[in-house]
C-alpha cells in the first residue's frame, strides 16, 4: 500500500524552472527597490519527505519592493493559516524602514509572484524568515539613505528616518519621501548577510502587542477562502471514493448519475468525478453511481495497532545517549517502566481541504487551501505534464491547517478535473472526506525504563519511541545515563500505518512529552517529593527553571505529595526553540470517569517575543487544542476504514471545556525569536494526565483519556 | 420543480425561481454570492453556517430553501448597517477573537442570536450559548470575552 511518498530531487524536472528570470521581476510588479534574500536554514529546514525541496543555493527565496509609489510589499511563499504572521511580518518591516504599518503589503503563496518557499510549517517564519527579512528591510533603508544623501546633499550620517520621510537633521525643511526617492528607479539588490541578533531595545513595533491585521476582512465575511473563489462556468466536483484505504476499483457504473441533467462524469483511471454547476445536484449524482472494489486491507485497528508496532520488524536507530546503562541501574533506588499509547489523530480543519482550478489556453491556475503552494506546484507539473511556468498556484487565506494543509491532494484533483473537462472546478471535500483522507497524527508507543536514587535523583532513562518519532524527546533533565532509541519502518519493508500520517500542531511532541512527563511524575510520586520540587532538583536548565518557578507562581503553587487530592498537574517541555512550563487543575468525577479541566497556568519562554498579542492568543488556542488530544480525540478505524468521520464520532473541544486560561511570556528582547504556534500544546496532554493522578490517584497511560480509561484507572487505585 | 420562493434577504424582499429543495448554504454562497457563510460538516455539527432566520441562529447546510418561504435572513454580510459594524463584529476584532477566521462568521452569527434572546447572559450561559459552534484555532476564550464585550455595549444602546 502506498504510504509516504517520497520524491527524490533526481526526479524533479530540472531546467529552468526555479524562478522567473530576474529582469521579469520589474516587468511584474513595476519598479522601485528590490532587496532579495535567502531566510537563514532555509536548507536545513526538512519537514517531511512528501515536500520536495529545490535546490536552494543560488536563489533568494523571498524580496521585498519598494515600490516607485512608496509601497513597501513583501513577496514569501509563507501563508496565513491563522498564526497570525500577517501581523507579525508586518511589524519588523515597520521597524526596519521607519514607516507605519498601514503602508506594508504582505503578497503571500502566490507562485507567479513570490519566489520558492518550502511551505509554512514547523513555526519557521518568525524563527528564520523574520529575521533575515528584517536585514533586507534594513538593506533596502541603506539604498534609500544612499539615494536620499545624494538627493539632498548631506552625509548618510547626517540623515534621520520617520515613517517614510529621510530629513537632513540640520535642516528639518531639506527632506525627501521613499516614494520621491523610488520613482523611476530599478535598483536589485542580493543580500547574502546571515542575520544575527542586533539592538532590539530600538524597536518602536517589534515586542509590542497588535491586534491582528485581518480581523475586519474575518468578521465581515470578506476574506476570501479557496471555496469563496466564483470563476465564469465553474462547476463542482465530487468525487468517488474507495469505502477503505487499500480498497482498488474494480468496475463502475455511471450511468445513473448521467440521467441527472446537467451532470457531467469525468475519469481519469481511478478517478471518477461528477461534475455539475449547482453543488446539490453534484451530491445527488455522485450517490448513483455503482462501484465495486477488491480490498486488500491490513488487518489492524485503532485497539490492536499499538501491539501491532511492536511486533513489527522495526529498525532501531539510538538517537542519543550518555554515561552507562548498566551502571546507571546499579545506582537506582526505584525502577519504573512503563509503556504509553498515544492513537491517532485528525487535524480536523473546520474548512475542509479545498480548490479550484482554471485552465486558461496552455496555463494551468489553482487556488488552493495548502502550507505549501510550491511544492503543490510541482506536484501539478508533474501530474499534468506540464512546464513548471505553466503552473501557478495562488494561497488565498488558509481556514486552519495544523500540518494538515502540507498535503494537497485535492489541488490535484481539482486540475485533473479542469483538465479533463475544460472547465473551471471546484473540488471542495466533504467532512467526511477530509476525516477520510486526512495525513493523520501518527500512532505511536513509547516505552520508558527510569530509576531514581534514595535521594531522588534521576539515576538512568532508557527511552523507545516506536513509530511516532522522537520530536520533543529530549530529556530535559540532569540524568548521568540516558538511551534515546527511535523504531521505525525499515527501508523498502511494508509501511506499518495503515494510512498517511504526517505532522500534527508540533508533531510528535505531544506524544514524546506526555511519556517524559507522566514519567517523571511517576517517579516524584515514587520518591514522596512534591512534583514542582522533584523537577527543579533534577533540573540544570535555566530556562526550564525560570519557566516552571514562575508558572508555580502565577498559579500560587503550594507544595504537596501527589496524590494530594487537590488536583493539580504539572508538564514541561521545549519546542521550536521556546521552553513551557504547564500547571493544569482538574476536576474529576470518580462516578462517570469525566475530567473538567478548570484552569491553565502556562509560561513561554520563546526568546524576542515579536508580538505578545499575537502569541498568547497561540498559546491560548494550544491549550485549548491540546485539551482535545488529551480527552477526547482519537481516530477509530478498522483496517483501512476509517469509522471516525464526522463532529459526532470524533470530538474536538468545545465552549464548556474551557478552562480558565493564565498565560506569561517571559520576554527577551536581547535574544533571537523562537517559534510561538505550536509549543504550549504539547504539554497538556501530561499535565492534565498528572492532575488526575493529583485528585485521584489514577494513573493514565494511554490517551486520550476519556471517562471510560478513567474509570478504569480508578479501579487499580 | 422550481417554483418561486420569496423572502428577506440581509433587509431586502427577494424572490428567487428555484427548486426549494436545494440547500439553503449552497443557495447563498452560490447563487446570491454570500460567501460569508462557510461550509464546515454539512450535517449541522460545526456551526460554520449559521445565519439568522427570523433573529434566531439556524443551521443553513441542512435547511432547504423552500422552508425559509416568507421570513427574514440575515448573514454575515447583512450585520453591517452604514458602514457601521455589529457590536459583535467590534468585539471579535477587539478581543482577537479569531485566529483562522474560518468559523468565525457562524460564531458572530450564533452570538448575535444569542444575545437577542438573552441581552445580558453570563460567561456560562455564553458558554452554553456557543456551545455547538466549534473552533478548531482554540479562540473560545476571546469568543466569550468578545460576546460578553457586545452585550454590555448593545445594553448600553450604543
Amino acid at each position: 500500500m502506498k504510504k509516504e511518498k517520497t520524491y527524490n530531487q533526481g526526479s524533479l524536472p530540472n531546467k529552468g524552472r526555479r524562478e522567473i528570470p530576474r529582469r521579469d521581476f520589474f516587468k511584474l510588479l513595476g519598479g522601485g527597490i528590490i532587496v532579495f534574500f535567502l531566510p537563514k536554514c532555509a536548507n536545513d529546514a526538512r519537514p517531511l519527505s512528501a515536500v520536495p525541496e529545490r535546490d536552494l543555493t543560488k536563489d533568494y527565496n523571498a524580496f521585498l519592493q519598494i515600490g516607485e509609489d512608496g509601497t513597501i510589499s513583501c513577496f514569501t511563499g509563507k501563508i496565513e493559516m491563522g498564526q497570525g504572521i500577517v501581523t507579525s511580518l508586518v511589524q519588523m518591516m515597520a521597524d526596519d524602514l521607519n514607516v507605519p504599518m498601514e503602508r506594508i503589503k504582505m503578497v503571500m503563496g502566490d507562485t507567479d509572484l513570490c519566489p520558492w518557499d518550502g511551505g509554512t510549517w514547523g513555526s519557521m517564519t518568525t524563527r528564520h524568515f523574520g529575521p533575515s527579512m528584517r536585514l533586507a528591510a534594513a538593506e533596502a533603508r541603506g539604498v534609500l539613505l544612499e539615494l536620499a544623501s545624494e538627493k539632498l546633499k548631506v552625509p548618510v550620517s547626517q540623515l534621520t528616518v520617520d515613517d517614510g520621510i529621510i530629513t537632513d537633521t540640520n535642516d528639518p525643511k531639506n527632506s525627501v519621501t521613499y516614494s520621491q526617492l523610488t520613482k523611476g528607479k530599478k535598483i536589485e539588490k542580493y543580500l547574502d548577510v546571515k542575520p544575527s541578533v542586533e539592538d532590539y531595545t530600538k524597536f518602536t513595533y517589534v515586542g509590542k502587542s497588535f491586534l491582528r491585521q485581518d480581523a475586519r476582512l474575518k468578521v465581515t465575511g470578506e476574506a476570501k477562502f479557496t471555496g469563496d473563489i466564483k470563476l465564469p462556468g465553474m462547476v463542482f466536483a465530487r468525487i468517488l471514493r474507495p469505502p477503505s484505504h487499500g480498497a482498488k476499483l474494480t468496475s463502475v457504473d455511471f450511468s445513473g448519475a448521467e440521467k441527472i441533467e446537467g451532470t457531467k462524469v469525468v475519469r481519469d483511471g481511478d478517478l471518477v468525478a461528477v461534475l455539475h454547476e449547482n453543488r446539490d445536484k453534484a451530491d445527488e449524482a455522485l450517490i448513483k453511481i455503482k462501484a465495486e472494489y477488491l480490498f486488500d486491507e491490513m488487518a489492524v485497528n485503532d485497539k490492536t495497532v499499538f501491539d501491532w508496532m511492536l511486533k513489527a520488524d522495526s529498525a532501531a536507530n539510538v538517537e542519543s545517549s550518555s554515561g552507562d546503562l548498566e551502571s546507571g541501574l546499579k545506582l537506582c533506588d526505584k525502577i519504573i517502566e512503563t509503556e504509553f499509547n498515544d492513537p491517532y489523530l485528525a487535524h480536523a480543519p473546520i474548512e475542509t481541504h479545498t480548490a479550484m482550478a482554471e485552465l486558461v489556453g496552455d496555463k494551468m491556475t489553482v487556488w488552493a487551501a495548502t502550507q505549501t503552494p510550491y511544492p503543490l506546484q510541482d506536484d501539478l507539473a508533474r501530474e499534468l505534464n506540464f512546464p513548471l511556468e505553466k503552473v501557478r498556484v495562488i494561497v488565498p487565506f488558509v481556514g486552519g491547517a495544523f500540518g494538515g494543509k502540507s498535503a494537497y491532494q485535492q489541488g490535484i484533483e481539482a486540475a485533473k478535473l479542469a483538465k479533463l473537462s475544460g472547465k473551471p472546478v471546484m473540488v471542495a471535500w466533504t467532512r467526511d472526506e477530509e476525516f477520510f483522507y486526512d495525513n493523520f497524527h501518527p500512532a505511536g508507543v513509547i516505552k520508558v525504563k527510569s530509576g531514581i536514587d534514595k535521594s531522588g535523583m534521576i539515576k538512568l532513562w532508557d527511552y523507545s519511541a516506536y513509530y511516532c518519532g522522537t520530536r520533543g524527546a529530549e530529556i530535559l533533565y540532569d540524568v548521568p545515563n540516558t538511551r534515546i532509541t527511535d523504531y521505525s519502518g525499515k527501508e523498502n519493508a511494508p509501511a506499518v500505518h495503515p494510512f498517511d500520517t504526517g505532522p500534527w500542531r508540533a508533531p510528535n511532541n505531544n506524544t514524546n512529552t506526555f511519556a517524559r512527563e507522566v514519567q517523571i511524575d511517576i517517579m516524584a510520586a515514587g520518591a514522596r517529593i512534591d512534583p514542582v520540587e522533584f523537577r527543579l532538583k533534577n533540573l540544570k536548565n535555566e530556562k526550564l527553571i525560570a519557566c516552571l518557578k514562575a508558572a508555580a507562581d502565577k498559579f500560587g503553587y503550594v507544595p504537596g505529595k501527589s496524590p494530594t487530592g487537590r488536583g493539580i498537574g504539572i508538564a514541561l517541555g521545549i519546542d521550536v526553540g521556546t521552553w513551557v512550563a504547564q500547571i493544569a487543575e482538574v476536576k474529576v468525577d470518580k462516578k462517570t470517569g469525566h475530567v473538567q479541566v478548570v484552569r491553565v497556568v502556562c509560561i513561554q519562554d520563546m526568546g524576542l517575543c515579536v508580538n505578545p498579542e499575537g502569541a498568547t492568543l497561540q498559546m491560548e488556542g494550544c491549550i485549548t487544542m491540546g485539551l482535545g488530544y488529551a480527552l477526547t480525540e482519537e481516530l477509530i478505524f478498522e483496517g483501512g476504514n476509517i469509522i471516525s468521520r464526522g463532529f459526532d464520532s470524533y470530538e474536538i473541544p468545545r465552549f464548556s471545556w474551557l478552562p480558565k486560561i493564565e498565560t506569561d511570556i517571559l520576554q527577551r528582547m536581547d535574544e533571537p525569536p523562537q517559534g510561538g504556534g505550536e509549543p504550549a500544546i504539547i504539554t497538556v496532554g501530561a499535565a492534565v494526565g498528572n492532575a488526575i493522578f493529583d485528585a485521584t490517584g489514577a494513573r493514565l497511560y494511554r490517551m486520550p483519556m476519556t471517562p471510560a480509561r478513567v474509570l478504569e484507572a480508578l479501579k487499580k487505585v | 420543480m422550481e417554483e418561486t420562493i420569496s423572502f428577506q434577504l440581509n433587509g431586502k424582499k427577494t424572490d428567487v425561481l428555484i427548486d426549494p429543495t436545494q440547500t439553503l448554504l449552497w443557495v447563498l454562497r452560490n447563487q446570491f454570492g454570500l460567501t460569508g457563510t462557510k461550509y464546515g460538516c454539512g450535517m449541522g455539527f460545526c456551526g460554520s453556517c449559521t445565519i439568522l432566520i427570523d433573529n434566531e441562529p439556524v443551521r443553513s447546510c441542512t435547511l432547504p430553501v423552500g422552508d425559509v418561504k416568507g421570513k427574514k435572513i440575515v448573514t454575515i454580510e447583512g450585520l453591517e448597517v452604514n458602514g457601521r459594524l455589529h457590536p459583535v463584529q467590534k468585539a471579535f476584532i477587539e478581543h482577537d477573537a479569531m485566529q483562522c477566521g474560518y468559523c468565525t462568521p457562524g460564531m458572530i452569527m450564533n452570538a448575535t442570536g444569542l444575545l437577542l434572546k438573552n441581552p445580558l447572559p453570563t460567561a456560562e450561559e455564553i458558554k452554553q450559548g456557543m456551545e455547538d459552534n466549534l473552533c478548531r484555532c482554540g479562540a473560545h476564550k476571546r469568543i466569550v470575552e468578545a460576546v460578553h464585550t457586545a452585550a454590555e455595549e448593545m445594553k448600553g444602546g450604543k
